[in-house]
């Protein structure tokens, strides 16, 4: 898509000697509103970060995921009840309904307050029927008391950002799920199991991706090309029963912690082909740069011209690559955790909480347990959004 | 041109090889043998275990012995006899299991693949004409979309909404009247009326990659010097369009279904379960849940195989289509 503007650009007559070493792009200084002056002394990622605020999907794209991360680093304080709480009374309990107004003496009053319910049970099917009743209020407040954590896994704390003012009080703002747990606390935790799966899988992902591909593209030779065959080979396999196969591998005593790892492992197994296809690309056409000849006609080692010459003018693409990768990675986690290969209750992620949602029956009488594919889908698109944009952005010297 | 497909058909060797190996350790991954897991199965229902079969077994897969000599027992079976191992869960040779499942996973693979082109193809060439307007903007937006939406949640709303709207279940690929009975025009009609769900959830998401390729192929090919000429030697714009660059952007068009393929496989797989559709992908599932590893790895090396032949048939496509590529 980028190609078009550069052909542009090649085209255009050098007006100055510095052309090409900044954006003398008239485009360039008027989109942007700066004096030509600001754009000629501003840093490679300053010139980025200008660029890319051009991108309006990428930046409520950015908004989004810092949002998501937030999110899943203050997860308890934000979760009103206990997300782990089985409460037999109110399986399958239907969202409740935030009220901003309430009835008092015949006024309306500014209350926060949900309504309570009254169940009914079926004397045929044995099929229990909740219906929000109106008569209960429930009062609804800002940093209450509420079940114990320890915040940042370290300071043992009670408080919440909203919750019903008494704890022992139902308080199921988007339903609840077969055992009767608040779907909304498991979403808000399963935000920071999710989004992190895609995070620490990419990590792993990277580091094999810059080896292995820094290696195929600086080296070149026969082992590029083994190295080349490997990812072939990888890309051809059909990613979502091999991962099947390993992750049912995982034995069944492991502990969450290392299944989580387990699972981020397997995910990288084929993610980081990708990330090791762009780097050699980058190292190919860098390593026969002006630049990279000229400092090593000055006499630099290797390894200072990898780390000092071209890995900072690949970094930008690099981080555009990551940041595309993650969707996939999330994508892969919710399918086999949904698939029951992945991650188990009690770990939380969106792919668990979408397993109550595997068959027809739970989905018609409780279609508010699809909510976290909602989530899945909002993560997903505004990472690659913000990939996109920070895609278009990273060479900001090319148009 | 045969040249080229021979050395193409002998390329594919060592990746099948290679593909092989990497099923074996899967194989071999749980803890305990085939052995000691069909042992505990059968003494579970009560039955007696008869020392003799178990040292035929032992001998034929080649259990306790060094695990390349297992292997290639494992493969020289696969290879002269065709013979994959037995499920111990439905104490039947694999082949039988995956005979009828193979089929409806080709056609289902196969059917996406043509509606993934049947669709891509119009969009992207609408949107890199007409590029920068509402049309192509809303494409976009889709594209972005059917990236993001796993294929399991479209089944899963699709089973949701025909249920609670139209009442009705959409799992399955043929009618309850149909699911045993013989082949015929009516089973075959029946087949087809379930057949397209499947197709179009599992075309989704390549679909909506498809047209971002076709479109930026296209803009690419748009501002070539060729395009300027045939306009000024005044060419409608319909035919310009349709002879030159739609011609040069459809290679990569070809060449991508070498990647297209292995996520419409993976896909199938996930959608057959959500569906149940009597496909590999359920099949697998269940294998693994009861680590039923000589089916659970048979399938997984089927489906792999599978991919690598597709990817075949799509380079010879490419070779045929396009004379510039050298073989």
């Amino acid at each position: 898509m980028r190609n078009e503007d550069l052909s542009l650009q090649q085209a255009k007559p050098a007006t100055s000697p510095l052309e090409g070493a900044v954006p003398q792009d008239v485009e360039f200084i008027e989109e942007t509103g700066r004096s030509e002056q600001s754009v000629l002394v501003a840093s490679q990622w300053k010139l980025m970060w200008w660029k890319f605020r051009r991108h309006r999907l990428a930046m409520i794209g950015l908004a989004i995921v810092i949002f998501l991360y937030l999110i899943a680093i203050f997860a308890e304080l934000i979760t009103p009840v206990d997300p782990n709480k089985v409460n037999s009374s109110y399986t399958y309990a239907p969202p409740q309904g935030l009220r901003l107004f309430r009835e008092e003496n015949g006024e309306r009053v500014f209350g926060l307050h949900v309504h309570g319910y009254k169940s009914e049970i079926d004397q045929e099917t044995l099929a229990k029927t909740f219906t929000i009743d109106e008569e209960q209020v429930i009062p609804i407040g800002f940093w209450v008391r509420g079940y114990e954590y320890k915040l940042f896994g370290l300071i043992p704390f009670d408080r919440h950002l909203i919750g019903p003012k008494d704890s022992s009080q139902p308080f199921y703002i988007l339903g609840a799920d077969r055992l009767g747990q608040d779907l909304f606390s498991r979403l808000i935790m399963g935000t920071r199991i999710s989004m992190s799966v895609g995070l620490i899988g990419v990590a792993l992902s990277l580091i094999l991706g810059i080896v292995l591909g820094g290696i195929s593209g600086y080296f070149g030779g026969a082992i590029d090309t083994l190295i080349q065959r490997i990812i072939e080979f990888l890309q051809s396999i059909p990613a979502i029963p091999l991962w099947m196969g390993l992750a049912a591998a995982l034995p069944k005593d492991w502990s969450q912690l290392r299944v989580f790892f387990g699972i981020t492992i397997i995910l990288s197994v084929l993610g980081w082909t990708g990330l090791a296809r762009v780097v050699r690309g980058r190292f190919l056409s860098l390593r026969e740069e002006e630049f990279v000849t000229a400092a090593r006609l000055d006499g630099t080692g290797e390894m200072r011209i990898i780390l000092r010459h071209m890995v900072p003018s690949f970094t930008s693409h690099i981080i555009a690559s990551i940041t595309l990768a993650i969707p996939a990675m999330i994508l892969a986690e919710t399918s086999l955790s949904f698939l029951g290969l992945g991650l188990r209750s009690p770990i939380n992620s969106w792919g668990v909480l979408l397993q109550e949602a595997q068959n027809i029956r739970s989905v018609s009488t409780a279609p508010w347990l699809l909510l976290p594919g909602a989530m899945v889908v909002l993560a997903v698109i505004s990472l690659n959004f913000l990939g996109d944009g920070l895609r278009d952005a990273a060479d900001p010297y090319a148009a | 041109m045969l040249a080229f497909i021979i050395r193409r058909i002998l390329y594919m060797i060592p990746t099948v090889l290679a593909i092989s190996v990497v099923v074996f350790i899967i194989i071999q991954l749980p803890p305990g043998d085939y052995l000691t897991t069909l042992v505990a199965a059968l003494s579970s229902q009560g039955e007696q275990v008869n020392a003799d079969a178990l040292e035929a077994l032992r001998d034929r897969y080649g259990l306790g012995e060094p695990w390349h000599v297992q292997y290639f027992k494992w493969m020289r079976n696969i290879i002269l006899h065709f013979d994959f191992g037995d499920s111990f869960e439905y104490n039947r040779p694999v082949t039988d299991l995956v005979g009828q499942r193979i089929g409806f996973t080709i056609a289902i693979s196969v059917g996406s693949l043509l509606l993934t082109w049947a669709i891509a193809f119009p969009l992207g060439i609408y949107s890199a004409v007409r590029k920068y307007t509402v049309g192509d903007y809303l494409l976009t937006f889709m594209a972005f979309l059917g990236l993001a939406i796993p294929e399991f949640m479209i089944a899963l709303i699709l089973l949701y909404v025909s249920f609670r709207f139209f009442g009705q279940s959409v799992g399955g690929l043929f009618s309850p009247e149909y699911v045993d009975a013989p082949w015929s025009i009516d089973r075959v009609v029946d087949l087809m009326a379930h057949l397209w769900i499947p197709v179009v959830i599992v075309g989704v998401a390549s679909t909506a990659g498809l047209v971002r390729i076709m479109r930026a192929n296209l803009m690419d090919e748009l501002n070539k010097p060729y395009v300027v000429t045939a306009r000024a030697k005044g060419l409608s714009e319909r035919k310009l369009l349709m002879k030159y660059p739609v011609r040069m952007a459809l290679n990569p068009f070809v060449s991508t279904s070498g990647y297209v393929l292995p996520g419409l496989i993976s896909g199938e797989a996930i959608i057959g379960v959500v569906l149940s559709l009597p496909t590999m992908g359920p099949l697998l599932l269940r294998a693994l849940q009861s680590q039923d590893m000589y089916l659970a790895g048979s399938l997984i090396l089927m489906t792999s195989v599978l991919t690598v032949i597709g990817t075949l048939l799509s380079d010879i496509l490419l070779a045929w289509l396009d004379p510039r590529i050298r073989y």
